[in-house]
């Protein structure tokens, strides 16, 4: 038998009255994916999440978690751990306690994982204290041991690194890794590409409650495509002289000084270096800039004017962002 | 094998034990009969226009009865709406609903250890109040023989008996203020709103009791079910307002639980 996918979502909608939360969602993460559900505060993949995990009804659409729905029974979150938003717990009891309750009502041999989840999680020396008294990161810490507690198979996790310093993030990224290669898949939602990009194999890219990317984050990077840098004597007559250049397109001045512009191949670079030093504009820096990934992920998020054309331009095209919107 | 109500009911129990709000509630059960008694003993005065007010001094029997009367104004209904408004809205001040409902546990469960682990509370804190109000009782008037409402003298013995029957047939109504207490803490999500709520729909049943005219509805008002122990009080036993007692608290009782499992059931559980 094929494993089952781990989530499969289609047509996913949440609606409050006139506010959509959630439009018309369709996601698949994969066995064995690290999956980034990523987008700005607000663009509904809590709602999202939530409705993954039975809490909340949807509006329309499905959700099956290794096959199964979550709106039916709770059975469907069989090998399934996580937490939406922060993960909360009795303020008036220990970690340990907490752990014990949940362990409890997961049933199933969890009790015997108490100890070693809060091992993993760095927690054994706190866990007699009560969680009214422990810090963001400790309870973010202490919502993975409970996770654990479950020997998921699936774990979906909302903003992990929220709150967390810098050592704190690195700490749950070295732990999502170590989880994911012990066979776990991973679905974890991010208001910051950077925070999981170096964790995750595919994101869904959400902008208010809408898919506008999913694919693979290599697919993501070859998209963003390659920017050049141009600073010169002269930038306004550079600009004049690039404007008309054969192969340089999208030619825009950058707020610090000098230009940034696309060109369709190495050659087009060169003439346009010939054609700088002709008009008198000399060249003080020509160089390729990598599209960093966020500033993709901004313009699919903020919907500036980059993106329009560039979803103009991907229509006809290959474009991710596209095929993503036609699939939504 | 997935845990079971029982499981649920247990740690609802174990949480109690962890809160203020249970000692403050258990605690209100056990000083107010020991004031009382104090007070009994210090004034030589007794309410006599109440019901066995006027056997306070002679036998210990009596304190537990009157404070059955008195405590039916507010403070049992209080005592039980501390627990019984808090214990669903609690999950959601902390919101900790999400956390137990993505373990292998189904709402009806979760609603069914709620339920049980408020009945036992308020059961508990009858208990008390009972226990405490003999105990002090006896040690201040004596454990001497009472008189019925019928006015036939009853041995402290049999006295006794009657007044544990008593204090158990108090739970019918109380574990129907429960249950809508329960269903204010589902509804309202807030504990102080559902605390606030029971009390005030106790207290309006109240007032309705008391407004001239209404007279005929008297006996099917949830108030006067806290007076239907008296029926054992009697020689022989009036049973029927045992009997009404009964099924005037199932109606009060049932749809409100009812009400309560299905919002329980269906609502979103979301951040607010």
């Amino acid at each position: 038998m094929p494993e089952a996918v781990p989530i499969e979502v289609r047509g996913l909608v949440k609606r409050y009255g006139e506010l959509v939360a959630v439009d018309d969602v369709d996601l698949t993460v994969e066995p064995g994916d690290v999956f980034g559900y990523l987008g700005p505060n607000g663009a509904g993949k809590t709602t999202s999440l939530r409705m993954m995990l039975g809490l909340i009804r949807p509006t329309a659409g499905s959700v099956r978690i290794f096959g199964r729905d979550p709106q039916l029974s709770v059975k469907a979150l069989e090998g399934v751990a996580g937490f939406v938003e922060a993960p909360s717990f009795y303020p008036y009891l220990s970690g340990r306690e907490n752990l014990r309750l949940f362990a409890a009502f997961d049933g199933d041999g969890a009790a015997a994982r108490i100890e070693e989840s809060l091992a993993t999680v760095g927690l054994a020396e706190r866990a007699k204290d009560r969680v009214g008294g422990y810090s963001h990161g400790m309870r973010q810490r202490l919502g993975i041991a409970a996770a654990l507690l479950r020997r998921p198979r699936l774990l979906m996790l909302d903003e992990p690194a929220t709150g967390l310093d810098p050592g704190g993030m690195r700490d749950m990224r070295d732990l999502i890794r170590e989880l994911s290669a012990s066979g776990m898949t991973v679905l974890l939602s991010s208001h910051l590409l950077a925070e999981v990009e170096e964790v995750c194999n595919r994101v869904a890219i959400v902008r208010t409650g809408r898919v506008v990317y999913q694919g693979s984050l290599v697919d993501l990077r070859a998209q963003a495509g390659e920017d050049y840098v141009l600073r010169t004597t002269e930038d306004g007559v550079a600009r004049r002289v690039a404007e008309i250049q054969a192969g340089v397109t999208a030619v825009r001045p950058r707020p610090e000084g000098g230009l940034t512009f696309k060109a369709e191949g190495e050659d087009a670079v060169s003439a346009l270096s010939l054609a700088l030093t002709e008009s008198g504009a000399l060249i003080r820096e020509l160089s390729p800039r990598h599209a960093s990934l966020e500033d993709l992920f901004f313009s699919l998020t903020e919907g500036d004017e980059r993106v329009e054309t560039r979803r103009e331009s991907g229509e006809g095209g290959g474009d991710p962002a596209a095929r993503a919107k036609e699939a939504a | 094998m997935n845990p079971g109500v029982l499981t649920i009911y247990r740690w609802e129990l174990r949480k109690l034990r962890a809160q203020k709000r249970t000692y403050l509630g258990l605690g209100a059960a056990a000083i107010v009969p020991i004031i009382f008694v104090v007070a009994l003993v210090t004034q030589s005065g007794q309410p006599n226009d109440v019901a066995f007010g006027r056997y306070l001094h002679d036998t210990g029997l009596a304190v537990p009865l009157v404070l059955l009367l008195f405590g039916s104004v507010w403070m049992f209904p209080l005592i039980t709406a501390l627990v019984a408004g808090d214990i669903v809205a609690a999950e959601d001040r902390n919101d900790t609903l999400k956390t137990i409902l993505t373990r292998s546990v189904e709402r009806h469960q979760v609603f069914a250890g709620k339920a049980l682990a408020t009945f036992t509370y308020a059961i508990l804190a009858i208990a008390v109040t009972g226990a405490v109000a003999l105990v002090a009782g006896i040690l201040a008037s004596g454990f001497n023989s009472i008189i019925s409402l019928s006015g036939t003298r009853v041995s402290a013995t049999e006295g006794l008996g009657l007044v544990g029957l008593s204090l158990l047939f108090y739970l019918v109504p109380i574990l129907a203020i429960a249950s809508i207490g329960l269903l204010f803490s589902t509804v309202f999500r807030n504990s102080a709103a559902a605390i606030v709520g029971t009390l005030m729909f106790s207290l309006l049943v109240q007032l309705i009791g008391i407004l001239p005219g209404l007279g005929g509805i008297h006996p099917y008002l949830l108030s006067t079910q806290f007076n239907a122990w008296q029926g054992f009080l009697r020689s022989p036993v009036d049973w029927t307002p045992v009997i009404r007692a009964l099924w005037v608290c199932a109606i009060y009782a049932v749809p409100a639980l009812i009400a309560a499992v299905l919002v329980f059931l269906r609502r979103d559980v979301a951040g607010d």
